[in-house]
């Protein structure tokens, strides 16, 4: 009897191993990383408007208001699936949008804009990415809410569907628009 | 012959990916720093690969940041503190010791202290059992009659 006791105990073990595996497995989505920027000043910049490119964009462009500044490209399928409810957004809600338009072409942006309609007030042109990576962007669509003083508050990573704006950022919003 | 030849394409093809951007330096030893640090660093899109074995687009743009900011007279020190910044502690493949990193640094002398006790623990009960009291002379005869009997 004292044997076969004995012999439960690998079993038990690999039980053990599995759980704190399973565990491990489920804690979160490998893909979602921290954001780095969380409560840090937009990142300083001077890049073009999509729309007027003489007009030189900088970081005080995304202050005074709380803006939602949305990562963007036409090369990006995900941006399209969320399209529809940034258009909703910007006619249905009190804030505005503003685009990052990342490593595209600035003519097929503009084409894009017109083809599928123009949630933003205006695009930053990021041809380069530069903007992108001072912001911790690694691929596109991000959302990220920006308060009236030009600090990041939070950052979403993927498509924002009607879901998304109930459940996580229209929160957000409010909470940083009541003082206190 | 076919064989061989597909062996070393195979073996040759990471290192042709690897190499898509070669971007110019004006000494070797930029170079090869270059290379070191986008071998440090993990690429934010594909989660396992570093930023020299990743075709992503994110990847390209940080190598490519790399190398401005080695023109630009950065050390490597400054250059992962620049992607640190950025990407946080998940773009450096070497983790730096703080408070959320010290099980993963000192766990495993943790657990070769524990495997070194539970060996003493082993020895020292297996020392008891082996040195039992035995009366040698009975030993000594019973051992003598037997080999008697064999003959």
């Amino acid at each position: 009897m004292m044997m076969n006791r004995k012999l439960l105990v690998p079993l038990l073990v690999f039980a053990l191993l599995m759980m704190l595996l399973a565990f491990g497995f489920s804690l979160r989505d490998p893909h979602y990383l921290p954001s780095e920027l969380i409560d840090r000043p937009f990142p300083a910049f001077a890049l073009a408007d999509l729309h007027w490119p003489d007009r030189e964009l900088t970081e005080d462009a995304v202050r005074g208001n709380i803006s939602l500044v949305n990562i963007w490209a036409t090369w990006c399928p995900n941006c399209l699936v969320e399209h529809p409810e940034l258009m909703r957004i910007s006619s249905e809600e009190d804030i505005p949008l503003i685009g990052v338009n990342y490593n595209d072409e600035s003519a097929a942006a503009r084409a894009w804009l017109n083809r599928y309609g123009n949630p933003y007030e205006f695009s930053i042109v990021d041809d380069a990415g530069r903007l992108a990576i001072d912001l911790g962007v690694y691929g596109a669509p991000e959302t990220f809410i920006v308060d009236s003083n030009g600090v990041i508050r939070y950052r979403h990573v993927g498509p924002v569907t009607r879901e998304v704006w109930g459940e996580i950022l229209s929160p957000v919003i409010k909470q940083i628009g009541t003082p206190g | 012959m076919k064989v061989v030849s597909f062996l070393v394409l195979w073996l040759i093809c990471p290192v042709a990916v690897a190499t898509i951007d070669a971007y110019p330096f004006p000494d070797e030893t930029l170079q090869v720093r270059y290379h070191e640090i986008i071998a440090r660093l993990r690429c934010p899109q594909c989660l396992n690969t570093n930023l020299a074995g990743s075709d992503a687009m994110i990847a390209r743009d940080l190598r490519r940041e790399v190398h401005r900011l080695l023109l630009e007279g950065e050390s490597d020190e400054a250059i992962l503190d620049f992607m640190h910044q950025r990407y946080g502690d998940f773009i450096l493949y070497k983790p730096r010791l703080m408070a959320g990193t010290w099980l993963l640094w000192f766990g495993p002398l943790v657990f070769l202290g524990i495997a070194g006790l539970i060996l003493v623990i082993i020895v020292r009960h297996r020392k008891d059992v082996i040195t039992p009291d035995v009366d040698r002379s009975r030993l000594d005869t019973l051992l003598a009659k037997h080999r008697r009997g064999q003959d």
